[in-house]
Order: C-alpha cells, then sequence, then structure tokens
C-alpha cells in the first residue's frame, strides 16, 4: 500500500477488525453480564402466558375435544383449538402440511392439540391438563422402509408416504470390479439441543397486527407463513429477533410462532411462550435417522469403480426440509471422492416417529457415516492404509461430481488428509499411573487402565454451501454512512439471524473494511428491511456477508462521487482510515468533511451464482453453489469390558476459502466436532412405537467439557473465485467428519465391524 | 407469599410468589434479573447456576421459599459497574462465548473455581466445569478463558 505523501490530515491509526482480523463479538460483553436480551427474557407489562397441549399417541383420530373445565380455571384467559386458526390452517417449510393445530387426527406423539394463555405459566400448565380429548388411537407406522415399500402400510399423507425420492445415475450401471465391499449402516435420531429454548413474546398492535420478538434462523419465512396462518397481509406480522440461544437447525421450522400470536390476538394482550426442556424435544424437529445400503466396487490397488447405495431418511410425521435433506444425503453420497459409476437412490418418508429436518450437516452427516465407513472397510480388505486409499480416490478441482457438477473451485481433499495425518499424536496412556478423570469411565471408577484400548482413525466429509437445486437464495443488507459525533459511522440493516455463529461480528468487519471506518453499529434483525434468508446451509458469511460488502461498494461509490463533486477532483479514490484518499495525491480529505450532515443510506439485494434443479430420473445437474470439506483424526481409548469410550484427540484440518474472522472460524470447528463426538457415541433420541424415551437432559446426553478431548485446528485459506472474498462456508463440515472419524478409531480398536451411531456400550460387548 | 431475600447485595422483595416457583423463576420474572438462564430446569446444564450463600446451586433446583432471608449472587452481580469480572473479561477476550445462553452459568461456575483454586490444572478444570452444558464451542475456548482468568488472578 502507498503512503500518502502529502496530506491535510495524517491517517494516524488504520482500521482494526476488518475482514481477517478477529475483533471481539459486539454482544459478548451483554452476554458474559447477564445482560443479553434472548427471546425466553422477553418481559413486557400485563402479560400473559402460553402453554400447549400434545398429544401423547404417535397416531391417533380425535374424537372431540372438551375445552370446558380448562376454560373454567381462574387466571385463564383463552383457549384454542383448530377451530380458533384465523387463516390457514396448514404451515410447512417445504410443504404445507402441518397442522397449527390438529385437525381430527394427529400423526406423532407431541403434535400440538390446543393452547392456553394464563396469568402464571403454572396456571397454564394445569388448564392445559383440564382439556379432554377423546382419541381412537392407532396402530403406528414407524419404519421407514416399510413407509416406502409396504402395501399394507396406512398412507399417512394425500400424496403417499415417500416425501421425496431421489435417483443419482451416473456413468455406466451394468460396470462390475473385481473387489467389492458391502455394508449396512445406521445412524440414530440426533437432537439439536440448543440451550435456549423455543419462547418468545407475541404483542398485539393497534393496527390489528401482530409483533413477535422471536428466536428463529429465517426472519422472514416465520413471517410469511405466520402470516398466512393469521389470516393477515405481511406487513402486519412484524417480526424482530430476539437473542437466540443457539439453533442447529431446530429453529429453521415454526414452533410457537403462531400459538403465541394466536392467544396475543384473542386476549388483546401480549403473550409469551416458553418450552421446558422437556416439550422442546417434542417441539422442534430432529437430525432424521437413517439406514443405508452400500456397495462400493474397486480395483485391486483400491481405485474406486462404482459406488452403489439405497438410503432411506426418516422424516417423521411432516415433511419439514426432508426433500433437501435428500437432495443433500443422495448427491453427496459417495464423499469427495472420485468416483466414474454411481447408482444411488434416497428416499426421504412420513411415518408416525418425531418430524425430522434440518441440522448441522443436513442429509450429509447421515450419508459421510455410511461412504467413510465403506473406504475403511475397501483399505482393511485391501491392507491399505485408510489415509492412502483416501488419498488415491480423493477428488480435486474438476472431478464431477455424481451430479455431473465439476467442482470448479480448490478441493484440497489429498492435502488436507496429510495434514491431519502429519499433526502429532497424543502421548500413549501411562503405563504407571492414572488419572481417572482421563480414562474411559472417568470418575466413575471403572478402570484404571485394565481392558483399556487405543485406537486412531480418519473421517472426511463434503458439505454443499448455500441453497441448492435452483432455489433463488438472496441476502438484503442496507448500510447507513453517517457523521456522528464528528466520526464517520456505519450502520448495518440486515434481517439475518445471529444464532451465536457471529455473523454480527463478521457484518461489521465487512463493513469497516470496504468503508474504512472504525465504527460501525448492526441493526436489530428485523422484517423492516428485506429478507436475509436463512441462518442455515454454512450460507450467512457467504450471502448476508456478500450483500453487506455489496451494499458497503454502492455507499461507497456515492461517497467518492461525492468526494469528486466536493473537491472538484477526478480519478480513483478509495476510503480508508475515515479519509477519502487518491494513489496519486494521497489523504484528500476527511470523510467526514465530505460528508458533512447527509446520509448516504443504500440498500441492496445480493445473490450467490445461480444453480439449477436437479433432472428427476437421474439426478444429473449444476445443483450446488460450492463444496467445502473437512477432515478428522480421533484417537479413543475403548474399555472393551464395559464398552466405554473416551475419546483422546480430535483434530481436524478444514479448508474455509477464506478465514473472515479466524477465531470465530476456529470456534465453529470446535464446536461443529463436537457434535459430531456427540453422534458418535453419546447423543440418540430413543423413539419406540413412534414415543420418545429420553426427551430430557438426564436422558438425552450431550458432551460435556469432560467428553471432549483438545482438538487440534488447521485452518487452510484456498480461495474459492466464485465467493466473497474467496470465503467457503465453515459451520457444517467438521459436524460431517469427525463422527466417522471417532467410529473408525473405535474400530480399530477394538476390532469390531460398528455399521449404526450412536455406537453403544452394548455395540462394544456385545451384549446389544 | 412475600419473599425477602439478599440479591446482588440488595434487599429485594416479591409478592403473590406461589409456593412451587423456584428461585429461577423469582430471579428471571419476579426481579427483573433474567441473567440466569432456563436451559433445562432440571438441574442438568447449569445455566442457572447462582451463589447461594456463597456456594454454587443450580437455582432451577432451589424452592424459592427455602431462599427466604438468604443471600444470592447471581451473574449481574459480578461485574463492578462498566468493569467486568476477570472471568467474564477472559471469557470475551478468548472467544468463549457464541450463543452465550450457558455463558452465565459457566461465568458462576468458573468464578466459584477461582475462589476456591487460583490455579487449577485442565482435569480440575473439566471437573470443575462438567455439569454446565455448552452447545456452540467444543469447550476448547471456555478453557482457554478460564487458563487466562486464572493466570490474571495469580497476577493480581
Amino acid at each position: 500500500m502507498s503512503r500518502p505523501t502529502s496530506a491535510p490530515d495524517r491517517i494516524t491509526t488504520p482500521i482494526s477488525g476488518g475482514v481477517g482480523a478477529s475483533p471481539p463479538r459486539p454482544d459478548g460483553t451483554l452476554k458474559v453480564k447477564g445482560e443479553f436480551a434472548y427471546s425466553s427474557d422477553m418481559w413486557i407489562d400485563d402479560m400473559l402466558w402460553g402453554a400447549t397441549l400434545r398429544s401423547p399417541h404417535p397416531y391417533a383420530r380425535i374424537n372431540s375435544v372438551d375445552l370446558t373445565e380448562a376454560l373454567k380455571v381462574p387466571g385463564v384467559h383463552a383457549v384454542l383449538t383448530h377451530d380458533d386458526v384465523p387463516g390457514q390452517m396448514l404451515f410447512g417449510l417445504e410443504h404445507t402440511d402441518q397442522p397449527v393445530l390438529a385437525v381430527d387426527i394427529v400423526r406423532y406423539q407431541g403434535e400440538a392439540i390446543a393452547v392456553v394463555a394464563a396469568d402464571h405459566p403454572e396456571t397454564a400448565r394445569r388448564a392445559i391438563a383440564k382439556i379432554v380429548v377423546d382419541y381412537d388411537v392407532l396402530e403406528p407406522l414407524t419404519d421407514m422402509e416399510e413407509a416406502v415399500h409396504s402395501t399394507d402400510a396406512p398412507t399417512l399423507h394425500p400424496g403417499g408416504n415417500v416425501v421425496r425420492h431421489l435417483p443419482i445415475r451416473r456413468g455406466d450401471q451394468e460396470v462390475t470390479a473385481p473387489v467389492v465391499i458391502r455394508g449396512e449402516y445406521e445412524v440414530g435420531m440426533q437432537d439439536q439441543a440448543f440451550l435456549g429454548p423455543e419462547s418468545g413474546l407475541a404483542v398485539p398492535a393497534e393496527d390489528g397486527g401482530i409483533d413477535l420478538y422471536i428466536a428463529t434462523q429465517w426472519l422472514h419465512v416465520d413471517q410469511k407463513q405466520v402470516a398466512a396462518c393469521l389470516g393477515l397481509p405481511p406487513e402486519k406480522v412484524r417480526l424482530t429477533l430476539a437473542g437466540v440461544g443457539g439453533a442447529f437447525g431446530a429453529r429453521e421450522d415454526l414452533s410457537m410462532q403462531v400459538h403465541a400470536s394466536m392467544l396475543a390476538l384473542r386476549t388483546g394482550r401480549p403473550v409469551k411462550m416458553v418450552y421446558s426442556r422437556e416439550e422442546s424435544f417434542f417441539g422442534h424437529v430432529h437430525r432424521h435417522p437413517a439406514k443405508m445400503y452400500y456397495e462400493h466396487g474397486a480395483t485391486r490397488d483400491g481405485k474406486l469403480v462404482y459406488v452403489k447405495a439405497r438410503m432411506f431418511l426418516d422424516g417423521g410425521a411432516y415433511a419439514s426440509s426432508t426433500g433437501a435433506v435428500v437432495a443433500n444425503a443422495a448427491t453427496l453420497g459417495v464423499g469427495p471422492y472420485e468416483v466414474p459409476n454411481v447408482s444411488i437412490d434416497c428416499w426421504g418418508t412420513y411415518t408416525n416417529n418425531p418430524p425430522c429436518g434440518a441440522m448441522r450437516g443436513f442429509g450429509a452427516v447421515q450419508a459421510a457415516f455410511a461412504y467413510e465407513s465403506q473406504m475403511d472397510k475397501l483399505a482393511a480388505e485391501l491392507g491399505l492404509d485408510p489415509v492412502d486409499v483416501r488419498v488415491l480416490n480423493a477428488m480435486s478441482e474438476g472431478t464431477a461430481m455424481p451430479t455431473g457438477q465439476i467442482i470448479d473451485s480448490p478441493a484440497p481433499v489429498a492435502e488436507l488428509l496429510r495434514r491431519v495425518e502429519a499433526m502429532p499424536l497424543p502421548d500413549a496412556a501411562p503405563t504407571d499411573s492414572y488419572d481417572l478423570r482421563q480414562l474411559p469411565g472417568g470418575v466413575s471408577n471403572t478402570t484404571h487402565g485394565e481392558g483399556v484400548v487405543r485406537g486412531i482413525g480418519y473421517g472426511i466429509g463434503i458439505k454443499n454451501v448455500c441453497f441448492s437445486e435452483g432455489f433463488d437464495d438472496f441476502s438484503t443488507a442496507r448500510v447507513r454512512l453517517e457523521i456522528i459525533a464528528g466520526e464517520p459511522t456505519a450502520m448495518v440493516h440486515t434481517a439475518a439471524a445471529e444464532v451465536g455463529q457471529g455473523l454480527v461480528t463478521v457484518q461489521a468487519q465487512i463493513a469497516r473494511t470496504e468503508l474504512g471506518v472504525e465504527r460501525v453499529t448492526i441493526h436489530p434483525a428485523d422484517t423492516q428491511v428485506g429478507s436475509g434468508g436463512s441462518t442455515s446451509a454454512s450460507r450467512q458469511t457467504y450471502v448476508t456477508g456478500g450483500a453487506v460488502k455489496a451494499a458497503c461498494e454502492k455507499v461507497r461509490g456515492m461517497v467518492l462521487d461525492l468526494a469528486r463533486e466536493r473537491l472538484d477532483i477526478d480519478g480513483e479514490l478509495r476510503m480508508e482510515g475515515g479519509k477519502i484518499v487518491s494513489d496519486r495525491l494521497g489523504v484528500l480529505a476527511a470523510v467526514a468533511d465530505v460528508l458533512g450532515d447527509d446520509a448516504i443510506d443504500e440498500t441492496v439485494e445480493w445473490r450467490h451464482r445461480p444453480t439449477e434443479a436437479l433432472d428427476p430420473t437421474t439426478g444429473q445437474g449444476f445443483a450446488h453453489v460450492q463444496y467445502a470439506f473437512a477432515v478428522h483424526r480421533a484417537v479413543v481409548d475403548v474399555d472393551v469390558d464395559l464398552g466405554l469410550v473416551r475419546v483422546v484427540a480430535l483434530d481436524c484440518a478444514q479448508d474455509v476459502g477464506k478465514a473472515i474472522n479466524p477465531d470465530a472460524v476456529v470456534g465453529q470447528i470446535h464446536g461443529g466436532s463436537a457434535q459430531g463426538l456427540g453422534l458418535a457415541v453419546m447423543e440418540e433420541i430413543q423413539v419406540k412405537g413412534g414415543k420418545i424415551r429420553n426427551p430430557s437432559f438426564t436422558d438425552y446426553l450431550i458432551p460435556t467439557i469432560l467428553d471432549m478431548p483438545p482438538m487440534k485446528v488447521d485452518v487452510l485459506e484456498l480461495a474459492d473465485p466464485h465467493a466473497p472474498y474467496g470465503l467457503r462456508g465453515v459451520g457444517e463440515p467438521p459436524t460431517i467428519s469427525s463422527t466417522p472419524a471417532i467410529v473408525a478409531a473405535i474400530r480399530a480398536a477394538t476390532g469390531l465391524a460398528i455399521a449404526r451411531v450412536p455406537v453403544r456400550p452394548e455395540d462394544i460387548t456385545g451384549t446389544a | 407469599m412475600r419473599l425477602r431475600c439478599k440479591v446482588n447485595g440488595e434487599a429485594l422483595e416479591a409478592d403473590d410468589v406461589w409456593p412451587g416457583e423456584s428461585l429461577l423463576y423469582v430471579l428471571r420474572e419476579r426481579m427483573g434479573l433474567p441473567g440466569s438462564k432456563n436451559a433445562c430446569e432440571q438441574g442438568e446444564c447449569g445455566s442457572c447456576t447462582v451463589y447461594l450463600d456463597g456456594v454454587p446451586v443450580c437455582s432451577c433446583l432451589v424452592a424459592a421459599g427455602q431462599v427466604e432471608g438468604h443471600e444470592v449472587t447471581t451473574v449481574e452481580g459480578l461485574a463492578e459497574g462498566e468493569r467486568l469480572d476477570p472471568v467474564q473479561q477472559a471469557f470475551v477476550e478468548k472467544g468463549a462465548v457464541q450463543c452465550g445462553f450457558c455463558t452465565p452459568g459457566l461465568i458462576v461456575a468458573t468464578h466459584d473455581l477461582l475462589e476456591r483454586r487460583c490455579q487449577p490444572s485442565d482435569p480440575e478444570i473439566r471437573e470443575a466445569l462438567a455439569g454446565n452444558l455448552c452447545r456452540c464451542t467444543g469447550y476448547e475456548k471456555i478453557l482457554d478463558a478460564v487458563r487466562l482468568a486464572a493466570d490474571r488472578k495469580a497476577a493480581s
């Protein structure tokens, strides 16, 4: 960068906290002080509390609902059923198939039937308990393969029980290979288990509309659905993002939004709803359980010839985003490998199990467990090293995906594998002493090292970033630049949901870099600005980041035009350190002097490059915007007598294109790795006969600080020429690769052929 | 019932408390102190951790009536005005906060750990914070923050 040679004012302090730096989160101080307002913290005078009656049965006909006794409870202000839904009866992300409140039939345990508003949450709960529902209990359909293939199964929705079937056909469908590896794999139902429960506050407005303060991943898609169900025009349903206590996919679908709004409109009073942890397990969709049948054909030296797979994903009672999850599982179904011949069929089904939809990794998680298990099996069959067999088949820039899409940006699969392989291994467990906290079973004192064996395993994952299959995926950013207290100050306004990942930090960084100003404020996210799209698919830094960048560029162009006009000068100018700078003439003026009392306020809608739909019979097409890759190496100690596992190390290498905020990137990789560890060895919603057996943090276990090992993280930055700053989505890939790596390590330690996650103690001891 | 107790050094009272309410509910809904969080309300996640007479407890498991005449310190009571407690400062600096819902409980639990043990080893930190669930961070940066806070406290 050239230095100014002459200047009316010097650039004294370069802007800090721009792109590539790791400034602290703007909401960090509020969060550590307990002053950040989450959706469950909302409070307003005169508010009522809502509660929800849910079905105890996975499948039943409702004969009658008697509200008489509930209405008599002192302090109850309203009891509403489907009869009271003012607008559209159904909602849903891809298909409007889910009733706001059940109509004549319930299709899963936990389906909402009635809602109550009362002056105390306990009063509301007691009123709920007094509602009498007469059911005809029906035999639930709980087997996803039966849902697809059985002719005897009940039809749960008018279009049948298949939400989507996607075939992928590429290359020679009749090809054979000298080495054939077959496997059947299962993935259990995982919960996002965000800590901040579903909650929000609905405030009735004077214009007959509603103001909703809510934790969500996409304000505008909520607005659209809520408005339709309330029978209101969208402009009368105004949403503001309240503090979000984690999301991970579980806030893509509506939970209490319509219910609280209905109660508020009926009572004319603000209504707050907060789910308990138990209710939360019934109040959002989960990760699809999967059953997958794989066959890999390879040459004798380990080169893949073909992959054939049949995959089943259980979408449960309502579609949610099952269709898109199917597309991911199928199109990413062979992993980040060169495979010339592919035949995949993937089905997403309706059953009477809990509804499943989005969770971090979104279809790619299930597929990765299967294809990585297959790669380890192939390595074992041929006596090859698991890393070598992966490197031998690794895709790279120019590889054709099973969809025919050519990878047109860096795909450093082999390099990531070699980088992780080269990381130092943890020390061997000491043989002459022990620390219970570092042994499987921990302070339960189940072993002092006897029966404990160590294993090492690798896993790699591929994930599409942004919305696919021709979806019009855009974000809107409004940027305002004005002089406040003598300093140029940028304000960034989007509707994009900050859910903990740090988007608010990144938005400010982009504005600092693009406008060369230090002071940036982030406007609360709301529906007063255009849609920011969903905080999912690892897409917000890419798409909303791209929109903020574009809006800043527009503002910058206008400031520089103004500078040319007011300073009577031509040529290239830039904004830097709060100054207008020319390469030739150096610093020309302070932005404050050029702008004066004017404010520049611009809104830009920004899109990534378009994609196209997949051919419905062959699954061919340019369907994905970008691909991202992460590799894990796991080291585990297994107590083979008790089947207890301790993950000793979980190291990761990931290509992020460009780390906009390196600390936040590493934080995403840590957190994603932890959720993958959970799926590998702990986390499963246990469903029997359509009923959840463990809806609590007592029985659904997520990793604690004792379960998590130290994690070394190697971040690669190979720019994607199609993306803003060359960045690549970060959030999901580490969740995909950590699970197969850990299971591979357990197999290496024990010699067992484990084909199901989470791995349970009885899977290791052979007592399952 | 009427409840009187001292919270963050201030004598507070709440009226019309239903005996089934937890300390967490009273703090959040009746005393204007929503900093302690309601992530599970079954004593498993630690997000609602407060000091009760100097001892860390899950406030969701304490019946409001049990606090009558006792002293409570919540996450809101740790900073001195604008000056953050060293534990809070370290959590901000080290990126130990993502969604932040677990953070208040972890701040109180870490504060308590460092009161008892000024230079804890990693296994000691892990053991002390094992009752605080975090879903975002994988705990690595939380460990960084605890180490930093311990170092600073030891140096001061």
